[in-house]
C-alpha cells in the first residue's frame, strides 16, 4: 500500500536568523486576488480621509515680542535657531526645540527692517529705520558685558532690506539704491540703481551667487549682476511686488509676491511671461520663501493665512490659519524642509508642519512602507471625484471664505465681459490675452 | 608790342583763374558773399598785375605781398606763401600754380577727415551695458539647464544632495591622540615600523605616490601591449592544455605523467644540490600534499568512478586493475617520505601504512550505509514506474473525456451558426415563393385564412409544448453525459423560450399580423414535425441536433418582427383596394425584389434586432449557482452534484423591471449607466494623459503588496522626494553636479571691476557705432 505523507522543506518556513522577516508564502496569481481596482480605490479613499483626520499642522507659538514681527531669519548651520526682528526694534533669538527665547537685543530705534545671518552662522546683520546697519555676534555676550554690535554702519538713507552673500563676506542692502558692501568697509563697494523709487527687498541668488534680485515700489522687479556692477533687466508688473525669493535648486527661477494677491514664478531668461501664476490668496502677499528642496514654496499674506504652493501648480496645496493669527508679515521654510515659521502682526511666531498630516519622529520600516503606499495611492486616485473632494476640503475662516466667493464672482464677471467684447467686435480686433501675460506690463532691457 | 602781349597773357591768366575757381566753388559750395570776395580779389589782382607791368613797381609788389601775409595770418592766402611771382610763371599759364596745389591739398585733407559723431546719451550707454551684461549672465546660467531638466524629470530626488562622506580623519590625527598600550598593539606597531609603513607625516609610501602619478602615454601603451601579449600567451597555453586534456589515450597520459615525475625528481635533485633550503620547502610541500591526501578520500575507492568500477570488478579484469592502481596511488601519496630523521617518526609512518589498509574497507561499508542501496534503489525506481503506469490509464481517459467535451463545446457554436445560416437561406427562398403565391391568390380569401389561422395556432401551441417536453428530456440526458459547464450553459435556454412561445397568441391583434402568422405557421407545419421525429429516432446523436429546433424558433420570432417592419404596406393595400392597380403593384414589387436581392448580404434590420436581443439578454438578471461539488455527497473527478442539490442552491434571479425600450421596436435604450457609480467615476481625462486607455491602464495596474512582490511593491511606492529629518538641505552647488565652480570670488571681481568695464564697454561701444 502506498502511504502519502505531507512533507515540508524547512527551508521554506524557517528563518535563518531571528531578525529575518517571517516567511509568508504568497500566491500572486491575479485570479486569487480579484477586484484590484475597487480595493485600491477604497484604500486610497481611506488614506485620504486619514490624511485629513491627522492634519494637525500647528506645532507651537513663540511669544515674547512686544510688537509685530517684521522679519525672520534662519540660522544657516543650526536648525533649532531662529532670529526675528520686530517693529519696535527688538531682535530675538529663539530655540525651536525648547521653544523659548534665548536672547533679546534692542537693536534699532524704530522698525527692524531686515535681518540676515552670515553664511557661516557666527554673526548676523540687521538694518533698521534709524539708518544703520549693525552686525551682531550670534553668541551672547559674557556675564556682565553689554549687548553691543560688532560693527555699526551709519548710512545716509533708510535701509529697507538686507541680504547676505551665500559664500563670501559681502552683503547687500536696499533703500534708495542697491548697495553691495564688503564686511570690512564702511562704504559700499558698489551701488546700483535703476529708477528712483525706493527698493523694498533685495535677495542674493543662492546658486549663482553674483546675481541679485530686488523689487521696488514702482511696480518693478530688477535683476542685478554684482560682478559687472550693473542691473540686468527689469520687469514691470501690474502692481507692486513685495518680495522675491530665488529657487534654491533652480538657478534662474524666482518667485515674486505681489500686491495683486498673486505670486508669479519667473524664469530669468524669459521675463515677459511668468512660468506660473499662483493665485489663491485674497489679499496682498507679503512674503514668500522656498522649501529647500525647491519643489514648493510658502507665502504669507495680509489675509491672515499662509499658503503652500507647489512650484508647478497654480493653486495652493495647503492653507494654514488660526483664529488669533493676524496679518502674516514674514514666513520662512526651515532648512530641513519639514517646518514652516511665520511671524505676524500680533507679535507671535508660529511653527507649522510643512506636511500637515505627517507623523513626526522616527518611523518604523513598516510605517514608512505604509506611508509611501498611501501616498502613492492618493496620487493614483487623486482625480476621482470623491477623493478629490475630500483631499481638497479645507476649513477657512469666514472672512477668507466670503472673500473667495466674492472674488470668484468678480472674476467670472470680468471673464464674461471679455468674452462678450470679443464676441461683439470684429474678429481679431480684440486680442485674447492669456492669464500669464495679463499681469506683465513691460520688460525693460 | 610787348605791352600788348603782356595784356593778352594777363587776360588769359584771369580766364584761367576763373576756370580754376569754378570747380573750387562747386566743391566747397561757399556762400554768396565769399563769391563776392572772390570777384573783388580778382579785380584787385588785375589791377596789381597791370600796375606791376611797370618795371619799378615789381619789387614793391613783392614787399607788399609779404606785408599782407603778415597782416592776415589767419586767412588762407591765395598767393603763394612768400613766393614771388615771376614773369616766367605768368608766361606758362597751363601749368597750375604751386600755391593752388597747397590749397587743394588742404582742402582734400579736410574732406578726407570725417566729423566725430556725437557721443550716445547716458541712458543708451547704460542700456547697452545692461544688455551685454544680461547676455553674459544668461550664458553663465545656461549651464544649469540640463541639471534642472534632469532634476525635474527624476523619479526620485534624495535631499540633501551632497553625499555626506563619512569623516575619515587622517592617520596622523588619529595617532597623535592614541598610544599603543597593550603588548599586542605594541607588537603591531613594531611590525608597521619595520615595514616602514608611513605612520605619521607622508601619508603615502613612495611606491603609492609613484603609482598615483600619471603614467606617460608611451609607458601606458607599452604596458598595454605587454598585457595583450601575456593574455594571448595565456590563451594559447590554455587552448593547448585543453587539447591535451582531451586526448583519450591512456598510454599517452601515462607517459606524460611519468615524464613529469622524472622531471620533477631531477629538478628536486638539482635543487637539493644547489639550494638546500628551497629543496626543504619542496619537501614540505610534498608533505603537505600527503597530509591533504590523508584527509581527503580522493583515492580511497569511494568516488563515483570507483563505485562503478567496484560493481564491475568481479567480471572485469581491467576494472580491478584500475582500482588496484588507485589504491596503490593512495598508498604512494600517503606514504611518508623517507627523510633521514628520528626513528620514532619512522615507526609512526609504518603504523600509518598499516592503518591505511583498514579504512578502505571501512569506507566502503560506510558508503553503503550512507548512500542508497543499489538494490533498494532499483526497487524504488521500479515502484515509481509501476505507479506511474498505474496512474496513467486512470488519467488518460479523463483527459480524453475532457478533451472530447471541450472539443464538443467548441464545435457547437460553429455548428449552430452554420445551421442558422442554412436555415436562413431556406427561409428566404420559401418566403419568396409564398409571396408570389399570395399575389396570385384573390383578396377575398383573407377571412377564411384568418379562421384557419386560429385553428392552426391552437395546434401549434400543443405542438410546441410537446416539443418542449421532448426537448427537455433529451437535454437532461445530454447533460448527464456532458460536463457541468455545459449544463450551466444550456439550462436557462428552455426557460427563456417558454415566454416567447406563450406570448405569441396574445399578440395577434391586427389583421396584418395574423396574416404573417399564417405564413409562419405554414413553415412550422412543414418544418416542426421533422425535428421531433428525428429527435425520437436519434437519441444518441450529439448536441447539434437537439439545438436545431430551438434555433429555428428563435429565427421565426425574428422573422415575425422583420415582417412587421418591412411588409406592412402591401397587406393594408390588399384589404382596401381590390385589384385595379395590380400591374403597378407588380412593377413595384419587382423593384423591391431587386433591391432586396441587391442588399441580400447586409441585413441591417436583422443585425439591429439581433443586437437588441443580445442587449436584452445581457441586461436580464442572471441566476446564481451556489452549488459546491463535494459537499454532502461524494465528490471527485467525473462526479457532479445531483440535480436536487443544484436545484436547491440555484438562486433564481428576480425578474427585473421592464425595459424602457420594450415597446419601442426600433430603439435600444442602454440602461447600464449607473448614476450612483457615475458619482465615483472620473469625468474628464486628467491632465498628463492624452488618451483614456492610458489613464485606465494606470488605474488598472495595482501597486499594493497584495498583488505585487515585495521588490516590485517597494519600487512602485518609492516617494518622489526623500528628505532626512534633521539634515540641513543646502542650495544646489556647481560641484554637486560635476561643474567647476568659479575660482574667483565675486568680491575680488567687483574690486577689479571699474577699469575692466570701461575698456570693455569702450570696445562694445565702438562695435555698436560701427553697426
Amino acid at each position: 500500500m502506498k502511504v502519502k505523507m505531507l512533507s515540508r522543506n524547512p527551508d521554506n518556513y524557517v528563518r535563518e536568523t531571528k531578525l529575518d522577516l517571517q516567511r509568508v508564502p504568497r500566491n500572486y496569481d491575479p485570479t486569487l486576488h480579484p477586484f484590484e481596482v475597487p480595493r485600491e480605490y477604497v484604500r486610497a479613499l481611506n488614506a485620504t480621509k486619514l490624511e485629513r483626520v491627522f492634519a494637525k499642522p500647528f506645532l507651537a507659538s513663540l511669544d515674547g515680542h512686544r510688537d509685530g514681527v517684521n522679519c525672520l531669519a534662519k540660522h544657516p548651520k543650526n536648525l533649532a535657531t531662529v532670529l526675528s526682528g520686530a517693529c519696535d526694534g527688538e531682535v530675538r533669538i529663539w530655540n525651536l526645540t525648547q521653544r523659548n527665547c534665548i536672547r533679546t537685543i534692542q537693536a534699532h530705534e524704530g522698525f527692524v527692517r531686515g535681518i540676515c545671518t552670515r553664511f557661516c552662522g557666527t554673526s548676523f546683520f540687521t538694518v533698521g529705520d534709524d539708518k544703520t546697519v549693525k552686525q551682531w555676534k550670534m553668541d551672547g555676550p559674557g556675564y556682565g558685558d553689554e549687548e553691543e554690535p560688532l560693527h555699526t554702519i551709519l548710512g545716509k538713507t533708510v535701509y529697507t532690506g538686507i541680504d547676505h552673500h551665500w559664500k563670501e563676506a559681502v552683503f547687500a542692502t536696499c533703500g534708495q539704491q542697491v548697495d553691495i558692501w564688503d564686511e570690512q568697509r564702511t562704504n559700499p563697494v558698489c551701488s546700483m540703481t535703476w529708477g528712483f523709487d525706493s527698493i523694498s527687498s533685495v535677495k542674493f541668488n543662492p546658486i549663482e551667487t553674483f546675481l541679485l534680485g530686488s523689487c521696488a515700489s514702482d511696480r518693478n522687479i530688477v535683476l542685478y549682476d554684482m560682478r559687472q556692477a550693473t542691473p540686468l533687466k527689469k520687469v514691470i508688473l501690474d502692481m507692486r511686488t513685495n518680495t522675491i525669493c530665488w529657487n534654491p535648486m533652480e538657478a534662474f527661477i524666482f518667485t515674486a509676491a505681489n500686491e495683486d494677491y498673486n505670486l508669479y514664478t519667473f524664469d530669468m531668461s524669459a521675463l515677459d511671461t511668468p512660468v506660473m501664476v499662483h493665485m489663491d490668496h485674497v489679499s496682498a502677499v507679503l512674503d514668500v520663501d522656498y522649501s529647500p528642496t525647491g519643489k514648493e514654496f510658502v507665502s504669507a499674506s495680509f489675509d491672515k493665512s499662509i499658503r503652500i504652493f507647489p512650484v508647478d501648480k497654480s493653486r495652493s496645496r495647503e492653507v494654514y490659519h488660526t483664529k488669533r493669527m493676524q496679518h502674516v508679515i514674514c514666513v520662512k521654510w526651515t532648512s530641513d524642509s519639514k517646518y514652516i515659521m511665520c511671524g505676524s502682526d500680533e507679535m507671535n511666531i508660529r511653527l507649522w508642519k510643512a506636511n500637515a498630516s505627517e507623523k513626526l519622529g522616527v518611523l518604523t520600516s513598516r510605517e514608512k512602507a505604509a506611508k509611501d503606499y498611501n501616498q502613492k495611492l492618493k496620487e493614483k486616485f487623486q482625480h476621482y471625484p470623491h477623493i478629490k473632494r475630500i483631499a481638497r476640503h479645507r476649513h477657512l475662516p469666514k472672512s477668507i471664505y466670503s472673500q473667495i466667493q466674492e472674488q470668484r464672482i468678480m472674476k467670472e464677471a470680468r471673464r464674461r465681459k471679455e468674452v462678450n467684447r470679443i464676441k461683439h467686435s470684429k474678429p481679431g480686433s480684440v486680442p485674447i490675452v492669456s492669464e500669464k501675460k495679463k499681469h506683465v506690463v513691460a520688460v525693460v532691457k | 608790342m610787348t605791352a600788348n602781349r603782356l595784356a593778352e597773357s594777363l587776360l588769359a591768366l584771369s580766364q584761367q583763374e576763373e576756370l580754376a575757381d569754378l570747380p573750387k566753388d562747386y566743391l566747397l559750395s561757399e556762400s554768396e558773399d565769399e563769391g563776392d570776395n572772390d570777384g573783388e580779389r580778382k579785380h584787385q589782382k588785375l589791377l596789381e598785375a597791370i600796375s606791376s607791368l611797370d618795371g619799378k613797381n615789381r619789387r614793391k609788389l613783392a614787399e607788399r605781398s609779404e606785408a599782407s601775409l603778415k597782416v592776415s595770418e589767419f586767412n588762407v592766402s591765395s598767393e603763394g606763401s612768400g613766393e614771388k611771382l615771376v614773369l616766367a610763371d605768368l608766361l606758362e599759364p597751363v601749368k597750375t600754380s604751386s600755391s593752388l596745389a597747397t590749397v587743394k591739398k588742404q582742402l582734400s585733407r579736410v574732406k578726407s577727415k570725417k566729423t566725430v559723431e556725437l557721443p550716445l546719451n547716458k541712458e543708451e550707454i547704460e542700456r547697452i551695458h545692461r544688455e551685454v551684461a544680461f547676455n553674459k549672465t544668461a550664458q553663465v546660467l545656461s549651464k544649469w539647464d540640463p541639471v534642472i531638466l534632469k532634476n525635474r524629470q527624476a523619479e526620485q530626488l534624495v535631499f540633501p544632495l551632497e553625499k555626506e562622506e563619512p569623516a575619515i580623519a587622517p592617520i596622523e590625527h588619529v595617532l597623535s591622540g592614541w598610544k599603543a598600550r597593550t603588548p599586542l598593539e605594541q607588537e603591531i606597531f613594531n611590525l608597521l615600523h619595520k615595514n616602514k609603513q608611513p605612520v605619521t607625516d607622508p601619508l603615502l609610501t613612495p611606491v603609492e605616490k609613484a603609482s598615483l602619478q600619471a603614467m606617460s602615454l608611451e609607458e601606458a601603451k607599452m604596458r598595454r601591449a605587454e598585457l595583450q601579449r601575456a593574455r594571448a600567451l595565456q590563451s594559447y597555453y590554455e587552448a593547448k592544455a585543453r587539447r591535451e586534456k582531451k586526448i583519450k589515450s591512456k598510454k599517452y597520459h601515462k607517459v606524460m605523467k611519468k615524464g613529469k615525475a622524472k622531471k620533477a625528481l631531477k629538478e628536486f635533485e638539482q635543487l637539493r644540490k644547489v639550494n638546500p633550503a628551497a629543496a626543504l620547502e619542496e619537501l614540505e610541500k610534498i608533505e603537505k600534499a600527503r597530509m591533504m591526501e590523508r584527509m581527503s578520500l580522493k583515492h580511497q575507492n569511494s568516488g563515483k568512478w570507483a563505485k562503478s568500477k567496484a560493481i564491475m570488478a568481479k567480471y572485469d579484469l581491467e576494472a580491478r586493475q584500475a582500482m588496484q592502481e588507485q589504491l596503490s596511488k593512495n598508498k604512494e601519496l600517503t606514504q611518508k617520505l623517507q627523510v633521514a630523521s628520528e626513528s620514532e617518526e619512522e615507526e609512526g609512518g609504518t603504523e600509518d601504512v598499516e592503518e591505511l589498509l583498514v579504512p578502505d574497507v571501512l569506507n566502503e561499508v560506510q558508503m553503503n550505509a550512507d548512500g542508497p542501496n543499489p538494490w533498494m534503489l532499483r526497487s524504488c525506481t521500479s515502484d515509481t514506474k509501476e505507479a506511474a503506469t498505474q496512474e496513467d490509464p486512470e488519467q488518460l481517459p479523463e483527459l480524453e473525456a475532457h478533451g472530447v467535451s471541450e472539443s464538443e463545446g467548441e464545435e457547437r457554436p460553429v455548428a449552430e451558426e452554420e445551421i442558422l445560416l442554412r436555415e436562413f437561406e431556406e427561409r428566404r427562398s420559401l418566403r419568396k415563393r409564398f409571396e408570389l403565391s399570395q399575389d396570385a391568390e384573390p383578396a377575398g380569401s383573407q377571412e377564411t385564412k384568418d379562421s384557419g389561422s386560429q385553428e392552426v395556432l391552437s395546434e401549434l401551441r400543443v405542438l410546441s409544448q410537446k416539443l418542449k417536453e421532448n426537448h427537455q428530456s433529451r437535454k437532461q440526458k445530454a447533460s448527464s453525459e456532458g460536463t457541468i459547464p455545459q449544463v450551466q450553459r444550456e439550462e436557462p435556454a428552455p426557460e427563456e423560450e417558454e415566454p416567447l412561445l406563450l406570448q405569441r397568441p396574445e399578440r395577434v391583434q391586427t389583421l396584418e399580423e395574423l396574416e404573417e402568422l399564417g405564413k409562419e405557421e405554414c413553415f412550422q407545419n412543414k418544418e416542426l414535425p421533422r425535428p421531433v421525429l428525428e429527435g425520437q429516432q436519434s437519441e444518441r446523436t450529439p448536441n447539434n441536433r437537439p439545438d436545431a429546433p430551438k434555433e429555428k424558433k428563435k429565427k421565426e420570432q425574428m422573422i415575425d418582427l422583420q415582417n412587421l417592419l418591412t411588409t406592412q404596406s402591401p397587406s393594408v393595400k390588399s384589404l382596401a383596394v381590390p385589384t385595379i392597380e395590380e400591374l403597378e403593384d407588380e412593377e413595384e414589387r419587382n423593384q423591391r425584389q431587386m433591391i432586396k436581392e441587391a442588399f441580400a448580404g447586409d441585413d441591417v434590420i436583422r443585425d439591429f434586432l439581433k443586437e437588441k436581443r443580445e442587449a436584452v439578454e445581457a441586461s436580464k438578471p442572471k441566476d446564481v449557482d451556489l452549488t459546491l461539488p463535494g459537499w454532502g455527497e461524494w465528490g471527485g473527478v467525473g462526479l457532479k452534484p445531483s440535480a436536487k442539490k443544484r436545484r436547491r442552491f440555484l438562486i433564481k434571479a428576480p425578474e427585473g423591471p421592464p425595459r424602457k425600450d420594450k415597446n419601442l421596436p426600433n430603439v435600444i435604450i442602454n440602461e447600464k449607466r449607473n448614476i450612483h457609480a457615475a458619482a465615483h467615476q472620473v469625468r474628464v481625462l486628467p491632465y498628463p494623459f492624452t488618451h483614456h486607455w492610458q489613464f485606465e491602464r494606470t488605474i488598472q495596474t495595482p501597486i499594493g503588496s497584495t498583488w505585487n512582490t515585495q521588490r516590485a511593491f517597494q519600487k512602485l511606492t518609492t516617494p518622489k522626494v526623500v528628505t532626512k529629518p534633521g539634515h540641513i538641505i543646502n542650495p544646489i552647488k556647481a560641484e554637486d553636479v560635476g561643474y567647476r565652480s568659479s575660482s574667483r570670488s565675486d568680491l575680488s571681481v567687483i574690486q577689479r571691476n571699474p577699469k575692466r568695464i570701461t575698456t570693455r564697454h569702450k570696445k562694445q561701444l565702438k562695435k555698436s557705432s560701427v553697426d
